[in-house]
């Protein structure tokens, strides 16, 4: 399917779906929920970009997450700013950053950049515990100044329309980037720097838009974060699960695909919702590393790749 | 004054609990070639054990050390073995080596948040609260036992390394693996010893971990940036540079702690390492072509 049509049906089925749930849906609880999967959605599909299509491994996925969290914070202590000026602040300040995290990229490859990724993690850390303006190591409280806009029922609702519309635009920003010319030139880089950059490809910029794109959706995940919880405390923000989360669902789902980071993120997603309700929060943490440590050692081209290879196998057979 | 020197002695001290938790890292990433993420996890593992036996039968931590280091020692080897099948055999796949163990790293945490509960666990041993007077030095048993174990282990393991056969054998394997194949020895069985080593000196530290502070499941983390700072800094899988790189690390840690207050003194690690990795990726003791 064409880009274009492609992207007007899925935001067509976007909008019905969200019109529909926020009219028919009661449980409040549901959209609480909803939320939480579809942040993993917008992450997942954010890594991925530079994990998957690019092949540079990010453990500070909570990093690029606080700076669009802490953007908030810091913008609403300031000036009480409306939710749409805080996203686009997180999701500029994080996109700036993830361009400084391409240009590491030239000093550092494969695995000395996943540990600089999770140095930097704990570094903004540090920095953010010790800023008291945004609450420190106590935490921060957001108020919210009014009551939903018409035709809402309530902020849960509101946070779950926009949270589904940026899950929509994420994962068009990496149909798009999988599709185009950029996404040739990422795999290519991928699978072998040292010959994409001698074959002509322009490594450095694709790795620039590569790690922005990638690094400004996490912030824009992380700037309604505040506005959801109402508190937030740099422990709960920085939390190594959104790492593992975002990576375990990428490799889970399949990292070759834009439709890989949705599946896995739906699947991962909904199971741990269901079993913090049924059972505990740590328990669903479990499953996650330890489907992560499975998967990569099993099937490490993850469902899409597994599925696709028996494919190709029924449809040649040796 | 007396407040600069007792910060310099204290990071000498410090160094050398650090030396004991990095040099693990020094074989596995330095020599080995295999990302060991997890290392810290094993680390913070160890100091549960040396918990669980110093709180039912008053066993010191570091004898348990030495009594359980062949189980790590087992551990270890169990896993450079799925490792090796998994992710090294089939070549060019590091990166998801790396994830996998990021994945252990997470899941033993977990496992040991679900087990035991995320509360601070410490031992007490007689000579924790002793501290020994040299005019204006203090020198706090609490510190000085786990430097010198770690000493002795550190030096330990560098005379191994350089003057057995099998210690050579295992810097071979670091500078040609095809070489030591051709003379007839099978790497993979060496990688996997020297892995097990690694691991092994990891529940050593555990133990000294928890002597020095109380301890916690996700404590690991913030070891991860130091585990790896040191042997960076230090020029990778030297053991020598190992030292060096945890005097540099204990002492500015210490530095920061005394004037800066401790809640900075994480930033100095992972900040270091972040400089030393986009500065001088070899290392300072390194040498510039890998």
């Amino acid at each position: 399917m064409s880009s274009p049509r492609f992207t007007a049906l899925v935001t067509g089925i976007a909008a019905l779906a969200i019109v529909a749930t926020v009219a028919g849906v009661r449980n409040e609880y549901f959209f609480s929920a909803a939320y939480t999967v579809l942040q993993f959605v917008v992450l997942a599909s954010a890594w991925n970009i530079l994990g998957g299509f690019t092949g540079y491994v990010n453990f500070g996925s909570a990093a690029f997450f606080a700076l669009g969290v802490y953007s908030s914070v810091f913008l609403h202590n300031l000036v009480q700013a409306p939710i749409a000026l805080s996203i686009a602040a997180g999701t500029g300040v994080a996109a700036l950053v993830g361009l400084g995290m391409g240009y590491l990229t030239l000093r550092l490859r494969g695995v000395f950049f996943a540990i600089a990724t999770l140095a930097f993690a704990q570094v903004l850390l540090t920095f953010v515990v010790n800023w008291e303006y945004v609450g420190g190591a106590r935490g921060a409280y957001i108020v919210l100044p009014h009551g939903p806009p018409p035709g809402f029922r309530s902020n849960g609702q509101v946070l779950f329309a926009i949270m589904a519309v940026m899950a929509a635009g994420s994962l068009a920003l990496a149909r798009w980037v999988q599709t185009s010319t950029m996404g040739r030139g990422l795999a290519a880089i991928r699978d072998d720097e040292v010959a994409a950059e001698c074959s002509g490809v322009p490594t450095l910029r694709l790795k620039l838009v590569s790690t922005t794109l990638s690094g400004g959706l996490m912030g824009m995940a992380g700037a309604t974060f505040p506005y959801f919880l109402l508190y937030v405390e740099p422990g709960g923000v920085f939390s190594l699960s959104y790492a593992v989360n975002s990576i375990a669902m990428p490799l889970i789902g399949g990292m070759h695909s834009w439709a890989g980071p949705l599946l896995g993120a739906l699947l991962l997603g909904i199971a741990q919702q269901v079993l913090q309700v049924t059972v505990s929060a740590d328990w669903n943490l479990f499953l996650v590393g330890a489907l992560l440590v499975l998967f990569v050692t099993v099937a490490p081209e993850g469902i899409m790749g597994w599925t696709r290879r028996r494919g190709r196998a029924r449809e040649a057979p040796p | 004054m007396t407040l600069i020197a007792n910060a310099l002695v204290s990071g000498l001290l410090l160094a050398g609990f650090y030396a004991a938790v990095s040099v693990g890292i020094a074989i596995s990433f330095g020599m080995l070639d295999v990302v060991n993420i997890a290392h810290p996890a094993f680390i913070v593992l160890g100091s549960y054990l040396a918990y669980f036996a110093s709180s039912w039968i008053g066993l010191d931590p570091i004898v348990t050390a030495l009594v359980l280091s062949p189980a790590f020692f087992a551990l270890g080897l169990v896993l450079y073995r799925l490792y090796h099948s998994s992710f090294e055999r089939r070549g060019r796949e590091r990166l998801r080596g790396l994830a996998f163990f990021f994945g252990i790293l997470f899941v033993t945490e977990v496992a040991l948040i679900l087990a035991f509960g995320v509360d601070y666990r410490l031992v007490n041993t007689r000579y924790m609260d002793t501290t020994w007077r040299f005019g204006a030095f203090d020198l706090p048993l609490r510190l000085f036992v786990p430097f010198l174990v770690s000493l002795g282990m550190t030096l330990s393991l560098q005379a191994f390394l350089s003057r057995t056969f099998f210690g050579r054998a295992v810097l071979a394997v670091a500078q040609d693996e095809l070489a030591l194949q051709l003379m007839g020895v099978d790497p993979v069985r060496v990688k996997a010893i020297a892995f097990g080593i690694s691991i092994a000196t990891a529940g050593v530290a555990g133990a000294l971990l928890i002597i020095i502070q109380p301890v916690q499941p996700s404590l690991g983390r913030e070891y991860i940036g130091l585990v790896f700072a040191i042997p960076v800094l230090g020029g990778m899988g030297s053991i020598p540079g190992t030292l060096v790189g945890a005097t540099i690390l204990g002492v500015a840690s210490s530095f920061t702690s005394t004037f800066f207050g401790p809640s900075w003194s994480p930033a100095v690690s992972f900040g270091l390492l972040l400089l030393a990795l986009a500065l001088r990726p070899e290392g300072l003791l390194g040498k510039a072509a890998r």
